[in-house]
């Protein structure tokens, strides 16, 4: 049976590919955020993913207006990595994993939910990042199942409703019948603003606020609307919602293993949590 | 419902539907940018990449003025806006010091505080 090992969290600003690329880990401004790292990625060589199950937003590459989807689920046997526009590198394209994909979308919507089902999919820094932070040699040895969930257009899902597709999200990899260790991977945030007068602006008490019921009970964070989330994280720090529902899939007893938090990369706040997931049947035992 | 109840958020455009139906064509002409043969065409004349996109007078306003928060007022959305930024050869910083009367010298300062207090 398919077990969810852990969870991955991580800020994706795009400087990070650019630092990445033009190989500024060790520089001052940067040292403090790529710390984090080694830890992570020691954890991970040793526990092996075979499929990384990616909560992300999609910033204008996949998707645009005319049809933007609320939530979307790759069932894809590639991604590619493409041009954004501005200039950070792209990566090597990423294998898929279909039935995994398919299984999870049979799930989520006998659980209620309405996905946009994606057999193409072009996927941008919040993806590759995250990728190059677990795997700086680009080698990636895992397939990747990408679930998106729209960060742009307003009305947003708000914590409670990505809270709960995290929960169906988690039960339908838990009963996939494949031997398979899944790592779910919250991308994004956290506190940030990059329009208006606002820009800039950070917020720390409500960060450690988050971290804290990331380590704990995330279900603490849905009494916030998704306005409540702009306000308090700013409105680029809308991306919580993939932190909240890649650390709702975990159901099984879990153990806070890292945390690092530093201000600022670029305009954001920077967070990396890395937990990790007992089996299901043995926290239902406890 | 909550949006008619709550208060609006400070400094702070929330892009919704109309927002969303405001800004259709430029953020359409911004999400043209992840082609890197448009960014030349637009390059070589922005006229007639306008034209193209059918930009609404105050979008062309807007961008003649080169303000970023003129440009979020006539619908531009700050996930596309980036990718003109990006052919103006403008970082975020840049854009955080004009929405906010900084110069990038004080607002990365700002930034830097934020992780100090």
């Amino acid at each position: 049976m398919a077990r969810i090992i852990g969870g991955f969290f991580t800020s994706h600003v795009p400087a990070i590919g650019n630092a990445i690329a033009k190989k500024q880990q060790n520089e001052p401004y940067w040292k403090p955020f790529f710390d984090a790292f080694p830890p992570v990625r020691e954890w991970i060589g040793r526990e092996k993913p075979d499929v990384v199950v990616f909560f992300y937003n999609d910033h204008g590459l996949n998707f645009f207006l005319d049809k933007m989807p609320t939530f979307a689920v790759g069932a894809a046997s590639d991604y590619v990595s493409k041009d954004e526009g501005w200039g950070i590198p792209t990566t090597a394209s990423f294998e898929g994993d279909p039935k995994l994909s398919w299984h999870i979308i049979n799930g989520i919507v006998a659980d209620g939910f309405d996905p946009v089902m994606c057999q193409e999919m072009a996927v941008d820094h919040a993806i590759t990042n995250p990728m190059l932070l677990m795997y700086p040699d680009s080698n990636w040895p895992v397939r990747i199942v990408p679930i998106a969930i729209n960060s742009i257009q307003h009305p947003l899902p708000g914590p409670k409703r990505c809270y709960d597709l995290g929960r169906a999200v988690g039960r339908a990899i838990e009963s996939y019948g494949e031997n398979v260790k899944v790592l779910v991977l919250g991308s994004g945030g956290l506190s940030h603003q990059l329009d208006g007068e606002r820009a800039g602006f950070i917020n720390k008490d409500f960060d450690r606020e988050c971290m804290d019921a990331i380590a704990g009970d995330v279900s603490a964070l849905n009494k916030y609307s998704a306005l409540d989330v702009v306000e308090k994280a700013g409105a680029q720090g809308v991306e919580l919602m993939c932190w909240i529902a890649a650390r709702a899939a975990m159901q099984g007893q879990v153990k806070e293993l890292r945390r690092s938090y530093h201000i600022p990369i670029s305009n954001t706040a920077s967070a990396v949590m890395l937990l990790s997931n007992g089996p299901v049947e043995a926290a239902k035992a406890a | 419902m909550p949006s008619s109840k709550r208060q609006p958020v400070p400094g702070t455009t929330i892009f919704d539907g109309g927002q969303a139906a405001k800004g259709y064509q430029l953020n359409k002409m911004c999400y043209s940018f992840n082609d890197p043969e448009n960014r030349k065409a637009f390059l070589a004349d922005q006229g007639a990449y306008f034209d193209k996109y059918e930009l609404t007078a105050e979008q062309r306003a807007a961008l003649a003025s080169g303000s970023v928060l003129k440009m979020i007022e006539a619908g531009g959305n700050a996930y596309y806006l980036a990718k003109l930024a990006g052919i103006l050869g403008l970082g975020v910083q840049d854009i955080g010091a004009q929405q906010t009367g900084m110069s990038v010298e004080a607002f990365k300062q700002k930034l830097l505080d934020a992780g100090r207090q």
